[in-house]
């Protein structure tokens, strides 16, 4: 099965990193990517940038309308994400569990829907 | 199996139309047996790896469904023990919310159909329909796998499974409205108990479970008087005792105790067997309960865990001793009717009875059982005497 991993946090929370730290962060993330190709899991993966550089796109009336910034205001950002393949929802959850982040936010696991192709 | 069954019938079906679609402009294959036949493998196949998918999140429902039926006489567990353990542990996954835990572990396992576990809930029979569709539901979506989780994981998923048996065992021992024992639950949770400890012969935690729940419920026949009121512990006719029931939880507590390190079940069941080994209330040994609370507390920190060890320090040393400590906890247990009893009872037995009336009072709003509510009111009728000595009227 394929599992979205989402990766919440507070883009507020927390102040500027040292160059030292953002360098052991780094590490931290390319640590665990490596550790999800390993397990033959990873399909997947990007960090995206913060919600200050989203657009939001909706159609009202017929038109097509952005907004500057995301789709909501919410305590918790969506700040990267990961595909994965996995046998269930144990393994998924044991990708989710190691995530970097797990610790300063939310990781949501959402299983893919997979459409069965006709004839 | 009927599915395979059906699947090469179908491929078969395919291979033909395909060969009615393709042979006459291309036409007919040197082996047109053969043909037929690596065709409809090939679809076969091609349909398999589609389905997998598929299959393996609809493998646990169909578990699930076949399992469901056999319905509730552990002693037909002798044919699938595995079975019966994979559910429970599948039941009982952490993705599930708890409460659909405990209703899908009763509908699939417990001998009880969905109107009895919404009643025993004090839910809607809807209500509680819908429960179960969605927890199956999300089995099958989220791929909850049908097994006992393997032993890297055990460690952390048996608690879990030991927890929905618990509150439901819990549910049937001080049922929050109705009457004082469901007896049906606690006799569920105490089979599904057994069987856990039997399949799991190795682990300390079910057999510690299991003697706490045996070593409880050996009190129900005493627990409620002919009026359905509740009767505390030293006050309970202990030849009403089930003490068959006594003996095989305080062999399990033996047994148990052997091991090491106890875990947190089996400290409550010690403190469980001490009560059932007083042959009289005044024989009870309350330093050792003390102890044990003080021991549970600091396995599982929590302030009713500390409310119970006041208790007990107040009986082993006096109500004066115990007083501070349940009066610290007033912060955390403010909603909890169990706190302003228990300080009213220690303010009773010090005599400071119009502190007492306010804190039975203070029970009486929190508290929804009405044996307790019943109980509650005597004991408030015994510190504040109503005026114009009329009867008590009780609930």
């Amino acid at each position: 099965m394929r599992y979205m991993i989402l990766i919440y946090g507070d883009e507020r929370a927390g102040g500027d990193m040292s160059q030292e730290d953002q360098v052991l962060e780094m590490k931290k993330w390319n640590d665990y990517s490596a550790w999800l190709r390993e397990k033959g899991w990873y399909l997947a993966g990007d960090a995206l940038d913060e919600t200050h550089s989203a657009t939001t796109v909706r159609e009202k009336d017929g038109k097509i309308v952005t907004t500057d910034g995301p789709f909501a205001e919410t305590k918790e950002q969506l700040g990267g994400y990961y595909l994965i393949q996995a046998a269930n929802l144990d393994e998924a959850i044991e990708a989710a569990s190691k995530i970097p982040s797990v610790g300063r936010g939310s990781v949501e696991v959402r299983p893919v829907m997979e459409f069965m192709e006709e004839g | 199996m009927l599915g395979d069954f059906d699947l090469a019938e179908e491929a078969v079906q395919e291979a033909f139309a395909e060969a009615l679609r393709t042979w006459p402009t291309r036409g007919v294959p040197d082996n047109p047996g053969a043909w037929i036949t690596t065709t409809a493998r090939n679809r076969a196949i091609d349909r398999i790896r589609r389905d997998r998918a598929l299959r393996q999140r609809t493998e646990t429902l169909t578990q699930l469904a076949a399992l469901e039926t056999l319905g509730g006489d552990e002693t037909d567990v002798s044919g699938i023990p595995d079975d019966r353990l994979r559910l429970i542990f599948t039941c009982c996954h952490p993705a599930l919310a708890m409460d659909a835990r405990v209703a899908l572990t009763l509908k699939t396992l417990g001998g009880l159909t969905t109107a009895e576990i919404a009643r025993a809930f004090l839910t809607a029979e809807t209500t509680m329909a819908q429960r179960i569709v969605r927890a199956k539901r999300k089995i099958r979506s989220a791929g909850i796998p049908y097994r006992v989780p393997p032993s890297e994981l055990l460690a952390e998923r048996l608690p879990g499974v030991l927890a929905v048996l618990y509150l439901v065992f819990n549910e049937g021992y001080a049922a929050t409205s109705g009457q004082l024992v469901r007896s049906d639950l606690c006799d569920e949770a105490i089979r599904l108990a057994r069987i856990v400890c039997r399949l799991m012969s190795g682990q300390r935690e079910p057999a510690g479970l299991l003697a706490l729940m045996l070593l409880h419920h050996s009190r129900r026949d005493a627990r409620a008087d002919a009026a359905g009121d509740l009767v505390l512990l030293e006050d309970q006719d202990r030849s009403r005792w089930d003490h068959d029931m006594i003996d095989e939880g305080l062999r399990l507590v033996d047994r148990t105790l052997a091991m090491h390190e106890p875990g947190p079940y089996q400290v409550q069941a010690v403190i469980a067997a001490l009560h059932a080994r007083a042959p009289r209330p005044e024989d009870t040994d309350w330093p050792q309960i003390a102890a044990l609370y003080a021991l549970l507390a600091r396995m599982n920190p929590s302030p009713v865990i500390e409310l119970n060890r006041a208790v007990a320090v107040a009986m082993a040393d006096g109500p004066a001793r115990g007083l501070p400590l349940v009066d610290a906890l007033a912060g955390e247990l403010e909603g909890y009717h169990l706190f302003h009893s228990t300080r009213a009872d220690l303010l009773r037995r010090l005599d400071r009875r119009d502190e007492s009336a306010a804190a039975y009072r203070r029970a009486l709003v929190l508290a929804t059982n009405p044996s307790q509510r019943a109980f509650l009111g005597r004991r408030l009728a015994e510190v504040d005497p109503p005026s114009g000595g009329g009867a008590l009227t009780s609930t």
